[in-house]
């Protein structure tokens, strides 16, 4: 069974929206977080599949390149939320409003 | 064998000189880092913050030996294309050491100040700066996004090193929440614009547009306005701008104007490259993109600005109507309308810096010293430093003789050029409206009394942005309880950058040749 | 020798920024003796280019040293650069030589002021702006230092500042000044848009493809910011009043340099009034009748120092004359004699005004020369020498602009013949009254106000510059003798510059003799009509009408019809317009802004989920609108 390219292209699209849909609807910061991969994991499906359509090489390597990043951000980003926590245990996205106008 | 001979690897060639700057960052920050393992005796903060400053300056020097390179030889590319070496890129090298070289001094004091051991702080400096350079010179779009996140990644950990300001932290995750949330979208942007033309790699985007004629280009214009909310996220474009005023004010100060005037920098070189050399086929559908975009940054910033207390907000609301007037250049979409923003984001990196080492040095021990009343009667107290100060936010006002008009001059010609009368005025009333909170904090230095207006009681200023009692701006009035007002120490290092920052902007604004001169060589390559 | 040339407006630049830092430090007399030193050595510099200079072969003398390019602005290109010529070199010469020595004066003469490191302080700041006019190689150079020295002369009119007469003399002098100033911007703007340069050779090189109409509205426009820097008909009433400053700025900025500078600038543009002569014209007319002007309020003036400073008016009237007609080395030769002369009798009149402790009425002066020997012959030597008496200098320069004068048109040579007799009159009236008489200053006229005054010469560091001023207005004229072709070397030394004469005139021997026997009868007349009227006497209300003595009321009728309605307009529209139109609008707006900004800030809530969807909203926006162009 063959699957057209336009169903990946589609699946990732939505993939994006439930990701940033995610981000903008949970409190949890590291669900959120969670979100912000699911986006950058559509964008990895589009770059694949676009890379088959045009059978071209690059499209596959960029993935590379997105995974090592997303995995800085992680690393990055877990660091700045562990700190924040320690403070402040349980805290979610909403309790962090002390800057503002 | 015959096995291995098939899989031999074809290395691209890689000029090493080309990117001796970023490596000279990447190898001195690494080297920095480990450096305070390899003794066992405590190594004071000043070593490291001369080491950065070394760093930053041998990459000045290689920056300028790249360009005396491509003067003679003209521009090139290394690294299979993805690294374009021509003056567009120069001058944001040359801009981005000099940024670390004052950033570092600035620094220095404020983590001595704070008592803040350790390298951390310059390491992250110089990879940001390393990022930053890359986006100036990438010539891919993958090159691009890696380089803003080289670029971003120091700059969310810079926002949040100050553990003891629990501003710090919020402004840390906000700008690391929404930084990668606009990582995702700049992702996916160049997914789409990948599928679209077949390549990453800007020239051959171009030339592709160029010779196609594309019959369904949704995908492709999808890909653009994706990229471009990823760009207007970083240089803080309305409505992407929201992170700043907050990440601004929770940031340790030296910190934020060291990443307003990188990210300004590297954002903005990434940003005219890609649209203005590589999608300027398609400029009829992106100027009147860029055409609101900069309108509403233009006015949200400057009316924003004139409600805020704490002079970082208020100058985090001033790099947005600063963001507008360079996107104004863009929106012209001419190499005049280019040249003019390029030249804006040279001076305004220089303005900002210098703004935020005299913030810094306000701010006092516990970097919390920062509303308004802070600055109340500076002028009597310590001449020389408000003085100094009182230059930096003439010169973000525009006033004739600094830098900072030159570089709105510049940018509303293009536009007048380009014939966009309606965002040349729009770009001139914001900076009206901004001269009145720039003016508000010279006029509270100099403890000058405005005239009382008709109908207002007395005391009460007739300056537009603070009459009403609840600003609590009536630079008559006694000092609030819990503002330090004591005299603020100045260390040698950052007075030094400080006269540098206004030495460049008075200089450069009576004389303005070499600056213009230099920043008029920023060619594209392509 | 050449490349030295930096230096001249360098140096009393950098004197004026030591005493801007230092000047308190140094003190009374040393930020003085500091100042006088800079334009000395400016002095020395001068003569090394001059003698450079003068090596060069005649047709080669002009030097461009560009320092750096100063603006780049679309087409507009300009250097900071200075021309070296004979003629900014003259001007050069003569501007540091007379500098030099009245910063001398001044250390004596200010003394005992509290602000005397200021004084220098402007005066080295004017000094460089003065030779940055003269040898800029360009026009905006040459603006940049006209209006320098036309700020140095509004911060010395206005140096006893305590005084109301002394600041509202200076604001006269800036409000006139901005009158011509502004023609001279226009005019600025003329050149460098027919032009597309504002460089002196690109400029005169360009004037062939020039329309007529637009040569003569430059003549006429640049005239105009002359004659407010050098005061002639309308704009010469702040001179007057400029008097109000300390006697040696009168002497330097108010007679020798700043004023002359808009001859200067006539003489510079000579290839634009070449092919301009209906411009040129004007300026000869003008020229002539503010010479009579000048001189008729002379006669009849009190002040001693007005009566100089409108005889400054009247001589630089007949400069206007000469370059108006063409006759420029005429122009420049009467302005190098007029510096020295008048220098010398403004420096003479303020060591009168000290000796009489700062009266400058010379009806109640009288007998001074047996108590002041020193400024007494050399006032006279001044008085015969702007008179014309044959020998002294004025009698070859006055000759020289008479002779060129007649050669034009014989009704401008009457006109000058009068002012001639006016001049030796009005200034023999001056000497009698202060140097000879009775000693009127002993009847005080208030009470007390002259007790125990003993008037006496003034110490060396004053008398000195008197002495080398006497010397050089004696003998000034030797440098430019029309009496025998070999010994106008002044003309020769000028005539590459002035290449492109409108007129040009040849008298035989007999004819120039002719009209040196005519000069030296009206001077004498002069003086004859001086000594016959004031010998013996004191008032003469016949002579001194009350027209005259109000200068013809044109000062009142300024004031009356142009300055109080002005002000009245003003303060009118203070009250109404301003207050509730302009206020009113600005108030509005404001509050406009700042009621939005209260509603706009209470959107940046503080939490992220709200920024992510101002985000996202924005990506949704920009998404929507791509879609619409998409195809």
């Amino acid at each position: 069974m063959s699957v057209s390219a336009t169903w990946y292209l589609t699946l990732a699209a939505v993939l994006f929206t439930i990701g940033a849909v995610g981000l903008l609807v949970r409190r949890n910061v590291l669900v959120m977080f969670m979100c912000v991969e699911l986006m950058l994991n559509a964008a990895n499906l589009t770059f694949v599949t676009f890379a088959r359509r045009l059978n071209d090489i690059a499209g596959q390597t960029a993935v590379f390149f997105v995974l090592v990043v997303a995995a800085a951000e992680v690393v990055v980003g877990l660091g700045i939320i562990v700190s924040i926590y320690r403070r402040r245990p349980g805290a979610t996205a909403d309790d962090l409003h002390g800057l503002k106008g | 064998m015959k096995l291995l001979a098939v899989l031999t690897i074809v290395t691209p060639h890689v000029n090493y000189v080309a990117i001796l700057p970023e490596l000279i960052l990447i190898g001195g920050a690494l080297l920095l880092l480990v450096s305070g393992q390899l003794v066992f005796a405590k190594i004071p903060t000043a070593f490291y913050s001369i080491g950065s400053g070394a760093i930053a300056a041998a990459a000045l020097v290689a920056s300028l030996v790249i360009w005396h390179d491509v003067q003679a030889r003209g521009p090139f590319t290394t690294i299979a294309d993805s690294v374009a070496v021509d003056g567009f890129a120069i001058v944001f090298l040359v801009l981005v050491s000099c940024i670390l070289i004052l950033a570092s001094a600035i620094a220095n004091d404020f983590l001595v100040r704070e008592g803040i051991d350790g390298p951390e702080y310059h390491v992250l400096a110089l990879l940001a700066g390393s990022g930053a350079m890359l986006m100036a010179a990438a010539n891919d779009l993958i090159l691009i996004f890696v380089a803003l996140e080289i670029m971003s990644i120091p700059l969310y950990i810079l926002a949040g090193m100050d553990s003891r300001r629990r501003e710090s932290g919020e402004a840390a995750i906000k700008y690391f929440v929404l930084g990668a949330f606009s990582s995702a979208i700049f992702v996916y942007g160049i997914a789409l614009v990948y599928g679209a033309t077949g390549s990453t790699n800007l020239p051959q985007i171009a030339s592709y547009l160029n010779t196609n004629i594309i019959t369904s280009n949704g995908v492709l214009l999808a890909g653009l306005g994706l990229l471009l909310v990823g760009f207007g996220f970083k240089v803080s474009a309305v409505p992407f701008h929201m992170w700043t005023p907050d990440v601004y004010q929770g940031a340790p100060t030296p910190a934020t104007g060291f990443m307003t005037a990188l990210a300004k920098a590297g954002g903005f070189a990434a940003l005219l490259r890609v649209f203005f050399s590589t999608f300027g086929v398609l400029r009829t559908d992106w100027q009147p993109l860029l055409w609101a975009i900069a309108i509403v940054t233009l006015l949200l910033g400057a009316i924003l600005g004139l409600v805020q207390r704490d002079v970082k907000r208020m100058l985090a609301y001033s790099s947005i109507n600063h963001a507008g007037f360079i996107l104004v250049g863009l929106a012209a979409a001419t190499s005049q309308g280019i040249s003019g923003s390029v030249y804006y984001v040279f001076v305004y990196a220089i303005l900002v810096l210098g703004s935020f080492a005299v913030i810094t040095l306000v701010g006092g021990k516990g970097d919390e010293n920062h509303d308004l009343d802070a600055y109340r009667g500076l002028g009597r107290r310590q001449p020389v430093l408000a003085f100094a100060f009182a230059l930096l936010l003439l010169g973000q006002t525009g006033i004739p003789l600094t830098t900072g008009f030159l570089a709105k001059l510049y940018v509303i010609t293009a536009a007048v050029r380009a014939h966009s009368y309606a965002l040349a005025v729009i770009a001139m009333l914001s900076a009206a409206i901004a001269a009145a909170f720039y003016l508000r904090l010279v006029f509270l230095m100099y403890g000058v009394k405005l005239p009382v207006g008709s109908g207002g009681d007395e005391g009460a200023l007739s300056l537009p942005v603070t009459g009403e009692p609840d600003d609590g701006l009536d630079p008559t009035g006694s000092v609030p309880t819990g503002v330090n007002i004591g005299r603020v120490v100045v260390p040698v290092p950052t007075a030094v950058a400080i006269f540098v920052t206004v030495a460049v902007t008075v200089v450069f604004g009576i004389w303005p040749g070499p600056l213009v001169d230099f920043v008029h060589a920023a060619h594209f390559l392509f | 020798m050449l490349r030295v040339a930096f230096l001249i407006p360098l140096l009393p630049l950098a004197g004026f920024v030591i005493l801007l830092l230092s000047g308190r430090k140094l003190g009374n007399p040393l930020a003085g003796w500091l100042a006088t030193i800079m334009v000395a050595a400016s002095f020395v510099v001068t003569v090394v280019v001059f003698a450079g200079l003068f090596r060069l072969p005649a047709g080669g003398r002009s030097y461009t040293q560009n320092w750096f390019t100063w603006i780049s602005a679309g087409h507009l290109h300009v250097n900071m650069g200075l021309l070296v010529d004979p003629l900014s070199m003259t001007m050069a010469a003569f501007v540091t030589g007379v500098s030099a020595l009245i910063h001398l004066y001044s250390i004596g003469y200010m003394e005992h002021d509290e602000d005397f490191p200021k004084f220098f302080l402007y005066l080295n700041l004017f000094v460089a702006a003065m030779l940055l006019l003269v040898l800029a190689n360009n026009f905006l150079l040459l603006f940049l230092g006209w209006e320098g020295v036309g700020v140095c002369s509004y911060f010395l009119i206005g140096f006893w500042f305590e005084r109301d007469t002394a600041s509202s003399a200076a604001k006269k002098a800036m409000i006139f000044n901005r009158i011509g100033d502004a023609a001279f911007l226009v005019a600025l703007f003329l050149i460098y848009e027919r032009t597309g340069s504002l460089d002196y050779h690109t400029v005169f090189s360009h004037l062939g493809s020039v329309g007529e109409p637009s040569l003569v509205a430059m003549g006429v426009l640049l005239f105009a910011g002359a004659v407010g820097k050098s005061a002639q008909i309308p704009l010469y009433p702040w001179l007057a009043d400029a008097m109000e400053g300390p006697t040696p700025v009168s002497a330097l900025i108010h007679a020798a340099t700043m004023v002359t500078a808009g001859v200067y600038l006539m003489c510079r543009i000579n290839p634009i009034l070449y092919r301009a002569p209906d411009a040129a014209h004007v300026i000869a007319i003008i020229g002539a009748v503010t010479a009579l002007l000048g001189a008729t309020i002379a006669c009849a003036q009190n002040d001693i120092k007005k009566i100089l400073a409108y005889s400054t008016i009247s001589q630089l009237g007949y400069m206007f004359l000469a370059a108006g007609i063409g006759a420029y080395d005429a122009a420049i030769f009467l302005m190098l004699t007029h510096a020295f002369y008048k220098a010398l009798l403004f420096l003479g009149a303020g060591s009168v005004i000290h000796a009489m402790n700062d009266d400058q009425d010379v009806k109640t002066m009288g007998a001074l020369a047996r108590l002041m020997p020193i400024t007494a012959v050399t006032f006279f030597i001044g008085w015969l020498s702007i008179g014309g008496l044959p020998v002294f200098s004025g009698f070859w320069s006055k000759g020289d602009v008479l002779l060129n004068g007649y050669g034009f048109s014989p009704a401008l040579w009457v006109v000058g013949a009068l002012t001639a007799v006016l001049t030796a009159y009005y200034l023999g009236r001056a000497y009698l009254l202060v140097f000879r008489g009775q000693q009127r200053w002993v009847e005080a006229r208030k009470p007390g106000d002259r007790a125990g005054l003993k008037p006496h010469d003034p110490s060396w560091v004053m008398s000195v510059p008197l002495i080398v001023l006497g010397a050089l207005s004696a003998v000034g004229g030797l440098i430019n003798l029309p009496i025998h072709p070999d010994l106008d070397f002044l003309d020769r030394w000028l005539s590459p510059v002035f290449a492109s004469r409108l007129f040009q005139h040849h008298w035989g021997l007999g004819g120039v003799w002719t009209f040196a026997l005519i000069d030296a009868a009206l001077a004498l007349l002069g003086v004859a009509l001086a000594v016959a009227l004031w010998g013996h006497a004191s008032e003469r209300p016949a002579f001194e009408p009350v027209v005259l003595q109000r200068a013809w009321y044109i000062d009142w009728a300024y004031d009356r019809f142009i300055a109080r309605p002005s002000t009245e307009v003003a303060i009118e529209t203070s009250s109404v317009v301003e207050a509730k139109g302009i206020d009113g609008a600005v108030n509005g707006f404001a509050w406009l802004v700042r009621s939005t900004a209260r509603h706009l800030r209470k959107v940046q809530t503080g939490y992220v989920r709200n920024y992510a969807l101002g985000l996202a909203g924005g990506l949704v926006l920009v998404l929507a609108y791509v879609l619409t162009r998409a195809s």
